[in-house]
């Protein structure tokens, strides 16, 4: 029976770590509407994830915009049915796109910082020394990121649909040879309030769940150098998966029912 | 040469029966101790003895599996986090490798726990702060520099700084010495008497090094295998005719500690 005891031991594992995150969350959440508030961290996380993340997330988002509308010109091309590339363009840019990938790509440029800066902070006793000086380390390190991040990626998915639906724009008037003012009508025309909304909220959710993991892993890494390389490599990896599966769920709750 | 005893009328800490085990690893094993009003307690011992898990159990970042801690009177363990914030108000730490914030300027490390419990503005804050750079004998210049652009002793004496910034009552010296040179030592075991002194602190020490303990300690006590096995003062520490005391303070490789080495 000895083949069975990895799988259990597996299993209970994965429990237990989902234990210890979601009290981990559960905490770090409680503590963003305690005071004393850090606003000077808030601010400085602000400007750590929404500001200095622009150029990756806006990279990201014209490049996708552009090569959104040259795939489904070729591929409607064959149905007749290019003038539909301004309508899937903005869909999928609000929809599922732009949230998906500003959240990977904070996920990998900020996640990543935080599990490294927050795991150094712990492997160099900078966690305990913050519990000596009267502040706890909950609301003075993990409070601000969730914060900051629940506020900022929306308003860089919102910059990051401009920018995508700018580069369809782009290929399409200029490559493709639409007329520019037709183009922006359809585009304007199949713009929904709440396609924008629902990817502002997934938005929303990701930038939870990428503070979240940097901060979890950072806070719990152990062992110097090792320890925090392994707390980054996982902060990035889980979160990533997470934005994956929660894009699913989330787009499974506003939509299942059309 | 060594400080006068201090009037030790009440006691400041009193650990009791305290136990702290790591999965299978007892490290603490019923540890009892007494640290008196304004003096100065040095526990001494090898690596690996578990001086780390004491200190850090009275700072509550360790949760011990028994025993009690009572600091003025008041039970600490399992007390409540605001409980523990009001206690920790009373505590000054000096960690072992400074423990600085990179993040922010000297200053404002120092001043740290000052504008964490709102005793001034931030402007106040800072004279303060450089105040206390002086009295570990830092100029006012150092308050912009980054602890990353210091040196290992000077990142110790802004960590002292630091810990005494506040005006606490009880200070923790976690290896104050360690990974400094003689000279440097000294310097630092001076301020370390000099800073509590002023404040009329209480200290409590952890150290392996004998030349740091008698200069600091007003009473030195020996941690072996999770237990207090000898207490005294600097001068009994000599000739204490305890088998495991003379070995560590001669720092022999012969006699009843074995260390766990393979050769």
């Amino acid at each position: 029976m000895n083949f069975l005891q990895p799988i259990g031991h597996v299993v209970l594992e994965s429990l237990a770590t989902a234990g210890r995150l979601t009290l981990f969350a559960l905490t770090g959440v409680i503590h963003c509407f305690r005071p004393p508030f850090y606003g000077r961290m808030i601010l400085r996380q602000m400007i750590e994830i929404g500001y200095f993340s622009l150029p990756v997330v806006g990279l990201t988002a014209i490049f996708t915009g552009m090569v959104l509308a040259l795939q489904s010109y070729t591929g409607f091309a064959r149905f007749s049915a290019e003038a539909a590339i301004a309508n899937v363009v903005v869909v999928a840019v609000t929809r599922e796109l732009g949230p998906v990938l500003a959240g990977l790509m904070v996920a990998g440029r900020v996640g990543a910082a935080m599990a490294a800066e927050i795991g150094t902070m712990r492997v160099t006793e900078q966690v305990d020394a913050l519990t000596t000086l009267s502040t706890n380390p909950m609301k003075y390190l993990v409070a601000p990121r969730l914060i900051a991040g629940v506020a900022m990626l929306p308003i860089l998915v919102l910059i990051a649909d401009i920018i995508g639906v700018l580069g369809g724009f782009l290929v399409a008037s200029y490559k493709l040879g639409f007329n520019p003012a037709n183009y922006l009508q359809s585009t304007w025309d199949a713009m929904e309030a709440e396609d924008v909304i629902s990817g502002l909220v997934k938005a929303a959710v990701f930038g939870f769940i990428v503070t979240l993991m940097g901060c979890y892993y950072g806070y719990n890494s152990r062992g110097g150098a090792q320890g925090v390389g392994a707390a980054t490599t996982n902060a990035v990896v889980t979160a990533s998966i997470l934005i994956l599966c929660f894009d699913y769920l989330l787009t499974e709750m506003f939509f299942s029912g059309k | 040469m060594n400080p006068a005893a201090p009037p030790t009328a009440a006691t400041k800490i009193r650990v009791r029966n305290l136990k702290k085990a790591f999965g299978s690893k007892v490290v603490l094993d019923g540890i009892d101790l007494d640290v008196g009003v304004g003096e100065s307690l040095v526990v001494i011992g090898g690596s690996g003895t578990g001086k780390s898990v004491l200190i850090k159990s009275v700072l509550g970042i360790i949760q011990p599996d028994s025993g009690s801690i009572e600091v003025d009177g008041e039970e600490t363990v399992g007390i409540d986090p605001a409980g523990r914030e009001r206690i920790n108000r009373k505590f000054g730490m000096l960690f072992q490798g400074a423990a600085l914030f990179d993040s922010l300027p000297v200053w404002e490390n120092v001043a740290f726990g000052i504008l964490a419990q709102k005793k001034a503005s931030r402007v106040q804050a800072r004279e303060i702060a450089i105040a206390k750079l002086a009295q570990v004998g830092l100029g006012a210049e150092v308050g912009q520099l980054y602890p990353a652009e210091l040196s290992g002793g000077m990142q110790k004496r802004v960590g002292l700084a630091r810990a005494i910034a506040a005006d606490p009552e009880i200070i923790f010296f976690d290896e104050p010495t360690t990974g400094l040179d003689p000279i440097m030592a000294d310097v630092i075991n001076d301020l370390i008497v000099k800073t509590t002194r002023e404040v009329g602190a209480t200290a409590l020490s952890i150290t392996h090094d004998m030349a740091s303990a008698r200069k600091i300690a007003h009473r030195i006590a020996m941690l072996y295998q999770g237990r207090i096995i000898w207490t005294g003062t600097p001068d009994e520490v000599n000739r204490s005719s305890n088998p495991y005391v003379d070995q560590f303070v001669h720092g022999r490789a012969q006699g009843p500690i074995k260390m766990a080495v393979r050769a």
